[in-house]
């Protein structure tokens, strides 16, 4: 059986008696607690006080036509204990248009290019963020390609350059 | 040698007098496409003479849509396109990708089978370290280390290809178990080359530990405090030479990790050369835990049973049973499959690079809805302006080999 | 009087001056390592000790395009890399040659996404192209051999390399019709069909 992580009841009840009560579940050892984006930063610098350093990743999901979805985009914070080696998911619901959350860059200096990411395949804006550019797609590029409304094979981008022959060079 | 602080004095005589110290920056282009970057990634580099005030790293290069192609592809076809991830040790992706899938399925693997990803993940660390720390060597004028490493990685391709049939596109696992079982040649194989392994790994730490030119050029640069490996989410090797203990092989054992016997490498200095060193002692290790897995491989069948309904069942089993022939025919049909929970997991392996997990969303069809990789190079990558600030321009090629930057994991 | 009728010594050959110099350039080639994936790894492996490109006189990896006349461009092209490769190509001196290893670079192989250009043949111009994925370096070296020969027979000393005058001409014509990333499918019929196709496969899940 894949290791459990330590249990995080503490830190959860501790961070909903200071914020107000929130959505908490486990799927197979795994806590994950879902955070109003109004107080996505307060709740993870709490987190970051109460042990858990380590921002593992930073990443999105699109649910446009995932059964039973209520909100398009939910960011996901992986956060991680170096210490007692727990593990906390900590979910950020936002919605079109203009999805907007606040970065975390002053928390976690690692969540710079993971949030330049997300903008990038995503179009999840982050104020607050230093240098919001696109990280992997050329500047030019207009679409979010992970959303999912965008085709996998792309919208003809990749066709788009001029054609060299042997008389050209 | 000491690190140079990125502020400079504005001259006070002369021509240049009260003028701006940015005049005297320049810009140097390095990359994409250059021998000493290994791989497509770009980097802007100010400097001040030869010494680097800034950079500019700039990736993207090699980004392929790995995560929308996951959306596309089944549990098991995906894991042909992360073997295309990591290039340098495509075995440690296979197993990090269906360690994930397993978990989000609930899936327990027979003990044969979790010895055998054992072995396979650690011969990829050895030929991932190999070829790092060879790269490192090469750029710092070592060719003949290269080649060593090189050739040790030889035997690892040769194993892999007795064991898969490929060289290093292995597409070994499957949800459940893998490909094929050991057979007695690949055992065999592994045999010889823990046998003569050793000889050659104490031949390159000869070459390379105490060199002079090499310990200059890379003690003391580009170092990582602890606190910033953390706060720059660093993982693996680069951060254990920090001095962060993290290594989820002892934090969260998975697979057969709790039964073997094994240290965690770590170093304090943090600087490039510590990352060296915790490599090759990181190969010590793999090759004892590869030794005591071998011995130890528990006999058995190696997939999981009919009843977990995932993994494709034996010949035998297909032509003998009736479970059997329905499970083969269940699992073949394009309408039928296994079953998948519509849920959300993440699960990570140490790979040799650092964590590698993936968020795997499953919507209850043949396919992720989402396949997040969490990618250690793409950290790594990141904190590079923050270890090259004060070095010299000859220092960059040395800190961008240790931190062990694979393009096609850093784009995806 | 017809050259077979001199009277040589024995150790003299008569030949060609053009069959000289495709000779002399076969077994000469530099590489430049378009090394981008995979596919670079197994480049290494050619050039190291075991498989030994030396062999075929095609061991001096240069990595400025200026010194090369073989680009061996290994692993996928996407489409933030495609305008670096085209630079790069432009940079060449003629004769050179052009070979496409992997699948990736033939043909996209199992990247048929957003990014990926679906073979770098649509945009410069291939000699010669290696199947696999990878490739093994066994056939990276039959793709050199093979390469040779064409230099022997088709060779260029009559060729295009000595045209400055018109190359010129047309690398400005080149420089004039680059545009910036914006689509323009009135030129590319590929990119007209992949229109179409993209604005109906808009995936809908159950």
């Amino acid at each position: 059986m894949p290791f459990t992580p330590p249990a995080v009841d503490e830190v959860i009840a501790a961070l909903c008696e200071r914020h107000g009560a929130m959505e908490t579940s486990v799927y197979r050892g795994q806590a994950r607690i879902v955070v109003p984006e109004a107080l996505s930063l307060e709740a993870l610098e709490f987190l970051k006080r109460s042990g858990f350093d380590l921002l593992v990743d930073v990443t999105c999901v699109d649910y446009l036509d995932y059964r039973g979805a209520t909100s398009r985009y939910g960011l996901v914070y992986l956060l991680s204990n170096t210490a007692t080696n727990q593990r906390l998911t900590v979910r950020v619901f936002v919605d079109d248009p203009d999805p907007t959350v606040r970065s975390v860059v002053s928390l976690w200096e690692g969540a710079n290019w993971l949030e330049r990411e997300v903008w990038d395949l995503f179009g999840i804006r982050f104020t607050g963020h230093p240098d919001l550019r696109r990280l992997v797609m050329p500047e030019e590029f207009t679409a979010h390609p992970l959303r999912k409304d965008y085709p996998l094979q792309g919208r003809g981008e990749r066709h788009n350059f001029p054609v060299i022959t042997r008389d050209h060079s | 040698m000491s690190i140079v602080s990125p502020e400079f004095d504005v001259p006070t005589s002369g021509p240049a007098a009260g003028a701006r110290s940015e005049d005297y920056l320049w810009t140097l282009n390095f990359g994409p496409q250059h021998p000493a970057t290994h791989t497509t990634l770009r980097l802007v580099l100010k400097l001040e003479g030869e010494r680097v005030v800034d950079a500019l790293p700039e990736m993207g290069y090699l980004h392929s849509g790995f995560e929308k192609i996951g959306e596309h592809l089944t549990f098991n076809q995906y894991v042909t396109v992360t073997d295309r991830m990591n290039y340098i040790s495509p075995m440690a992706n296979n197993v990090a990708w269906h360690h994930a899938v397993e978990a989000l399925l609930g899936i327990d693997l027979t003990p044969r089978c979790t010895y055998i990803r054992t072995i396979i993940a650690e011969l990829a660390r050895i030929s991932d370290h190999l070829l790092c720390n060879g790269a490192v060597g090469l750029d710092t004028g070592a060719f003949t280390f290269f080649l060593y490493g090189f050739y040790q990685r030889e035997v690892i391709y040769d194993i892999f290809e007795t064991l898969c049939g490929a060289r290093f596109t292995n597409s070994y696992t499957r949800v459940g178990g893998v490909a094929q079982d050991f057979t007695p040649l690949v055992i065999e194989k592994i045999r010889g080359f823990l046998k003569t392994f050793p000889k050659t790994l104490d031949d390159m730490e000869r070459l390379l530990t105490r060199n002079r030119i090499f310990v200059d050029r890379t003690k003391g640069v580009g170092v990582l405090t602890k606190e910033e490996a953390v706060n720059r989410s660093a993982t693996g090797p680069v951060a254990r030479a920090s001095g962060v203990t993290r290594d989820l092989r002892k934090d969260e054992p998975y697979l057969a990790y709790a039964d073997l016997d094994f240290n965690v490498c770590c170093a304090t200095a943090g600087d490039c050369y510590a990352r060296y060193l915790v490599r090759m002692q990181e190969m010590r290790e793999s090759l004892k835990l590869v030794r005591q897995a071998l011995e130890n491989l528990p006999a058995g069948p190696v997939n999981v049973g009919i009843d977990q309904r995932t993994a494709l069942p034996t010949k035998q089993q297909v032509y003998s049973t009736i479970e059997g022939t329905i499970s083969h025919f269940e699992l073949s049909m394009s309408n039928r499959g296994f079953e998948v929970p519509s849920a959300e997991s993440y699960a990570a392996i140490e790979a040799p690079n650092g964590e590698l997990g993936f968020y795997v969303v499953g919507d209850g069809g043949e396919s992720a809805y989402r396949a997040r990789c969490r990618p250690p190079s793409v950290l790594h990558f990141a904190m590079f302006p923050h270890l090259i600030r004060g070095h010299t321009l000859s220092d960059v090629v040395a800190v961008l080999g240790s931190l062990n930057i694979i393009a096609a994991e850093l784009d995806r | 009087m017809a050259v077979s009728d001199l009277q040589l010594p024995e150790n003299v050959v008569v030949s060609r001056l053009d069959a000289l110099a495709n000779w002399c350039r076969k077994n000469s080639l530099w590489p430049m390592p378009f090394a981008t994936a995979c596919c670079g790894i197994e480049l290494m492996a050619t050039g190291a000790s075991k498989h030994d490109l030396a062999r075929f006189g095609a061991e001096v990896f240069r990595f400025s395009p200026r010194q090369c006349d073989l680009m061996i461009v290994a692993g996928r092209v996407v489409m933030k890399m495609l305008p670096v490769l085209q630079r790069i190509w432009q940079q060449m001196h003629e004769p050179k040659w052009c070979i496409s290893m992997g699948a990736c670079a033939s043909t996209g192989g199992v990247f048929d996404t957003y990014a990926v250009v679906q073979g770098i043949d649509r945009f410069i111009p291939v000699d010669m192209y290696v199947p696999g994925c990878p490739p093994r370096p066994e056939q990276l070296i039959q793709a050199i051999m093979d390469l040779q020969d064409k230099i022997q027979r088709e060779g260029t000393i009559t060729g295009r390399e000595f045209d400055t005058a018109g190359r010129q001409a047309r690398k400005r014509a080149l420089v004039e019709i680059a545009t910036p990333l914006t689509i323009d499918a009135s030129r590319n019929p590929n990119l007209q069909r992949e229109l179409a196709a993209a604005a109906e496969s808009i995936p809908a899940r159950t």
